[in-house]
């Protein structure tokens, strides 16, 4: 016999059977689970790449219930939910946690910084003072508030920018010496010119260069004027501002 | 109720005094501490004694009160674990409900059992504004029932097909962008360690933040002396994202809350809480 053959002769009914009996029944039965588990695992694979709900449906019910849950109170209205391109492709992506490719994302800036007015009068400039006073100001647009009154800018929920402010939230990034930061020490200078076009299409509409941003388009969504807008202009590059001191 | 009022109104009285003490004391440390430690520290400081247990005490006389046109109590009503039962119902909600083929939070559970046990009109009720009438009952009932899961761990279930459905609706619901500043409750509440000036904000989206979120309510307010359901809350939310006044109890709230509810699967419920 050859040696295999040999090896299992003596497994079968060899001196060492009796020993090795129960333990050949060990590891067939070893393998056995082990296929199980290879099935269940694969069957739950391929339970995993198939959603319960389908995405269409889940985005049917969504908008079904954005529709029956509210109702309109003083001067906000139900409408306001409907979402345009921008907010409805950034809220999949979110939520879906697929981000936007390149391409769209290009695509939703590009369509928001058509939206950028200029300055009717090319002036860009206001009162850095009431910029400041615009930027501690966060009411406007909810149900409680009095109808007619103006919007704030509501910049230090998100932004720290004044030092001496130190009540600021830190969803946005710090605009301290944003200005001064940027190089701009005369806001006539042609230097300056680019930063202060980027500035106003930023506070204009905030989708321009970033297609998700988490900021209001101020002057797109009507939040704030162009008067309004000037202040807040002032307050983030003139070099007399507190924010860039 | 004389006796309740007053030791109401002095309890107030005693913590208006250490809070305005304590603010004294916190002007003069304020550069030695980080604002999250001397907030911690002040939320501490009115744990001692909060006035959400005087809102318990009354949500149990009304659970237990023979009241509405049928002149009943609320003790046979299920809050998902079977008439009466109430350790451990808030943890386990919003949950689906066979007879009324729903998925209900606490707040809608409690005006179905309201409805069909002692006779109120559920729909009138819902359109009470909060503070007002039946209204102040249900946020006392609300502090009631949760104080019977305190100390517990959120574990809602996701067996039923409306319930899984409605954690994945809760999920689009809280990452939809709309309104006029684009917000969403996302905008606020899906990233750690951010606030909205010195108020830190929970990431929702997570177990912790979930648990700090949706587990301290329903709570009692020291801002304005109220106790808030978490439907309050969550119209308050929907009120600063700009967004329009949500029903009580549509939809959109309960998905919301089914969303922050699992995610906060095993953390501990600290409802009735104290809130600044």
């Amino acid at each position: 016999m050859t040696g295999f053959k040999r090896f299992i002769f003596e497994l079968n009914h060899g001196f060492f059977s009796i020993t090795l009996y129960p333990m050949r029944h060990m590891i067939s039965k070893f393998l056995c689970s082990i296929l199980g588990l290879l099935l269940v695992a694969l069957l739950c694979a391929c339970a995993a790449m198939k959603p319960e709900f389908a995405a269409q449906d889940l985005d049917r019910w969504t908008q079904e219930v954005l529709r029956r849950s509210f109702r309109d109170e003083k001067a906000v209205k139900v409408s306001i939910l409907q979402q345009d391109a921008s907010n409805k492709e950034c809220s999949t992506a979110q939520s879906s946690g697929i981000e936007l490719s390149e391409q769209k994302r290009k695509e939703i800036e590009d369509e928001n910084f058509k939206t950028v007015v200029s300055p009717k009068d090319g002036q860009y400039f206001g009162d850095f003072k009431l910029g400041e006073v615009l930027a501690q100001d966060g009411r406007g647009l909810t149900w409680s508030d009095a109808i007619g009154q103006p919007n704030g800018g509501q910049c230090y929920n998100c932004h720290q920018l004044s030092a001496k402010e130190l009540s600021y939230g830190t969803l946005g990034p710090s605009l301290y010496q944003y200005g001064k930061n940027r190089g701009v020490t005369d806001l006539k200078s042609e230097v300056s010119k680019p930063v202060i076009e980027y500035t106003w299409a930023k506070l204009w509409n905030s989708k321009s260069f970033n297609a998700c941003s988490a900021m209001p388009r101020y002057g797109d969504h009507g939040i704030l004027s162009q008067v309004q807008i000037k202040h807040l202009m002032s307050l983030l590059l003139d070099p007399r501002s507190p924010v860039n001191q | 109720m004389k006796s309740f009022a007053i030791a109401f109104e002095l309890g107030r009285c005693l913590r208006f005094l250490s809070i305005c003490a304590y603010m004294w004391t916190m002007c003069s440390f304020v550069h030695a501490q980080s604002t999250a430690d001397a907030i911690a520290q002040y939320r501490a400081m009115l744990q001692d004694g909060n006035p959400a247990d005087l809102f318990v005490d009354k949500g149990e006389l009304l659970w237990k009160a023979a009241r509405g046109p049928k002149n009943i109590s609320l003790q046979a009503c299920d809050l998902g674990l079977g008439p009466g039962i109430l350790e451990g119902a808030w943890v386990q909600l919003p949950r689906y409900f066979q007879d009324t083929q729903r998925v209900q939070d606490l707040e809608s559970r409690l005006l179905t059992c309201m409805q069909t046990l002692q006779g109120f009109d559920a729909s009138a009720i819902a359109q009470t504004p909060f503070g007002v009438g039946e209204q102040i009952n249900v946020s006392a009932l609300a502090a009631f029932v949760s104080s019977r899961s305190m100390g517990q761990a959120f574990l809602l279930p996701q067996s039923h097909p409306e319930e899984r459905r409605f954690y994945e609706l809760g999920k689009r619901l809280f990452f939809t962008r709309a309104g006029p500043y684009d917000f969403s409750c996302s905008t606020c509440h899906a990233q750690d360690a951010k606030r909205i000036r010195l108020q830190d904000l929970p990431n929702i989206t997570g177990k912790e933040g979930a648990t700090a979120g949706f587990g301290a309510w329903p709570a009692y307010r020291v801002s304005n002396g109220q106790m808030w359901s978490m439907q309050q809350r969550l119209n308050d939310c929907l009120r600063q994202q700009r967004f329009p006044y949500p029903l009580f109890g549509s939809d959109f709230t309960i998905a919301l809350g089914v969303y922050m509810g699992v995610n906060s699967k095993g953390g501990q419920s600290i409802a009735p809480a104290l809130k600044r």
